[in-house]
């Protein structure tokens, strides 16, 4: 074997890193005790950030990317991969992840957006980047730039699940509506979605996106969960959901669970028993435009 | 032929468009049956095993009662292609990170494993690897473990760069690579034709690459 003949950080890679994390449940941690918890209660990877979504949003300010340090804190805990956060645009903050060795970067509408008008060219990082999205042609120009898995945004750190239910309905209705589309109809499409041609009929060929689809924001019951499952989604990401209920590990369990058996309701109720207060959550219809972080990122 | 692929966790689609593609190349006809529960596996003639995070698909097996289902049809000699995760759940012995995460292992291959033995996700890499009887194939390892000991039931089919990255006991093939991932399905081929008693267990077949 010649050492010249490994290659690095290719698409095939990176897609495949997310293929393995489905049918998971990736949960948000603050520290390497609750990485920990979600280790156990069986996620397939962590999510590293200074503040879970609901804080952000209690505490106002500029969001940023977590402390190194406390990243690092969280790789040495557990064995699942880890993921962190970084700001929409902010290149320098993946790079620092990057050099860290963490195992995917989120390019996130909930940390305050670093660059209005770029994205990440996230082709030219070695590491995978998921990035969220609210309808087809978000996603579709998220993975033109190099996103190897998509999440539904949702309306994160709200415990509502409204925002994330409708965008995986419209996500999934949008690609069955390609399936009717001839060759110059997707053309258009194309351009009304603004999103690469190739892309677009790829799309339409395959009747899902091209890479992993996880639904997100705004998760937190099993029922919240198995309902995203039901609706398509390839997971789950869970944040405030777990960390802001009154009992973490059991919540913890019943959603990986709930994503496991989410279509066998005898099973859902079992595991949805005496799991204690969810977190308390806001309605996201009662947000001002101001509040919603699902509009950051176009 | 009644294929399984264990779906509680992982790229179990991936293993299904292999290995009904494998079946299309070898001209037979096979069902595939998802495995969710326990139950199933029993009705098997062959079983595959895919990636995902293996301290997730190991409590899950675990929890719905598979880890022995899966652990009984190896011992009574069912073809079984495990990958990545597969091959970690299938191993006798772990590393410290098993130890620590409290995997129950299923024993059914006599050798001891190390988990991200190539690192992290950014050491993650495709490579041209030979595999015994069957040629080089374009391998694609993420965050792959690698065998450390084998035991002497166990036969030796892939290695990388002086590591071991494929074994095969009786009718259990494991890799710790993802073959699901690529197009080429001779390793579904050749799990396939264990069960229909076409294949050794000391030369897998050539089924030439699509």
């Amino acid at each position: 074997m010649k050492l010249e003949e490994l290659r690095y950080g290719t698409e095939l890679i990176k897609r495949g890193f997310a293929s393995m994390q489905k049918g998971g449940v990736i949960m948000d941690v603050t520290s390497a005790e609750q990485a920990e918890i979600a280790e156990a209660a069986g996620a397939v990877a962590v999510m590293a950030l200074h503040a879970v979504p609901a804080d952000i949003r209690a505490a106002g300010g500029v969001a940023r990317m977590a402390d190194p340090q406390k990243i690092l804190e969280i790789m040495d805990a557990v064995s699942i991969p880890v993921m962190a956060k970084v700001r929409i645009g902010h290149f320098v903050e993946a790079e620092i992840l990057e050099a860290l060795g963490v195992d995917m970067i989120d390019e996130s509408e909930v940390l305050t957006p670093a660059d209005v008008q770029h994205h990440i060219d996230k082709k030219q990082f070695t590491v995978p980047f998921v990035c969220g999205a609210r309808d087809l042609g978000e996603a579709l120009r998220r993975i033109d730039e190099g996103a190897a898995m998509i999440r539904t945004k949702g309306e994160a750190g709200t415990g509502d699940v409204v925002e994330a239910v409708r965008h995986m309905r419209l996500i999934q209705g949008e690609i069955r509506g390609l399936a009717a589309l001839t060759q110059e109809e997707l053309r258009l499409a194309a351009r009304r979605l603004e999103a690469p041609l190739s892309l677009v009929e790829e799309t339409a060929r395959l009747q899902r996106l091209p890479v992993v689809n996880f639904a997100a924001g705004g998760v937190a019951t099993p029922a919240d969960a198995a309902l995203l499952m039901r609706l398509g989604a390839d997971g789950v990401f869970v944040g405030s959901g777990i960390f802001k209920s009154e009992h973490p590990e059991r919540m913890a369990a019943a959603i990986v669970e709930a994503v496991h058996h989410y279509d066998d309701p005898q099973t859902l109720a079992e595991v949805s028993k005496g799991l204690g207060e969810p977190m308390r959550g806001i309605s996201a219809r009662t947000l001002s435009e101001q509040e919603a972080l699902q509009t950051r990122g176009w | 032929m009644r294929t399984g692929v264990i779906a509680l966790q992982g790229d179990v689609s991936e293993h299904v468009h292999s290995l009904k593609r494998a079946a299309a190349h070898m001209g037979i006809e096979i069902e595939v049956v998802p495995i969710r529960r326990r139950g199933t596996v029993p009705s098997c003639d062959v079983l595959v095993l895919p990636g995902g995070e293996s301290t997730t698909l190991c409590r899950l097996l675990s929890q719905e009662g598979i880890l022995e289902e899966l652990v009984d049809a190896a011992h009574r000699g069912m073809p079984i292609l495990a990958t990545c995760a597969g091959l970690i759940v299938l191993a006798s012995e772990g590393d410290e990170l098993v130890e620590r995460t409290g995997q129950r292992l299923a024993g059914v291959l006599d050798i001891a494993v190390r988990r991200n033995a190539f690192g992290r996700q950014r050491e993650s890499f495709e490579a041209p690897v030979e595999v015994k009887g069957i040629g080089t194939f374009p391998a694609v390892f993420i965050r792959a473990p690698a065998v450390e000991r084998v035991g002497e039931a166990v036969e030796v089919i892939a290695t990388l760069d002086g590591r071991i990255v494929g074994v095969q006991q009786d009718n259990t093939v494991a890799v710790a690579f993802h073959p699901e991932l690529t197009e080429d399905v001779r390793l579904h081929a050749y799990v396939l034709s264990l069960a229909l008693g076409s294949g050794t267990t000391s030369s897998p077949c050539t089924t030439s690459s699509p």
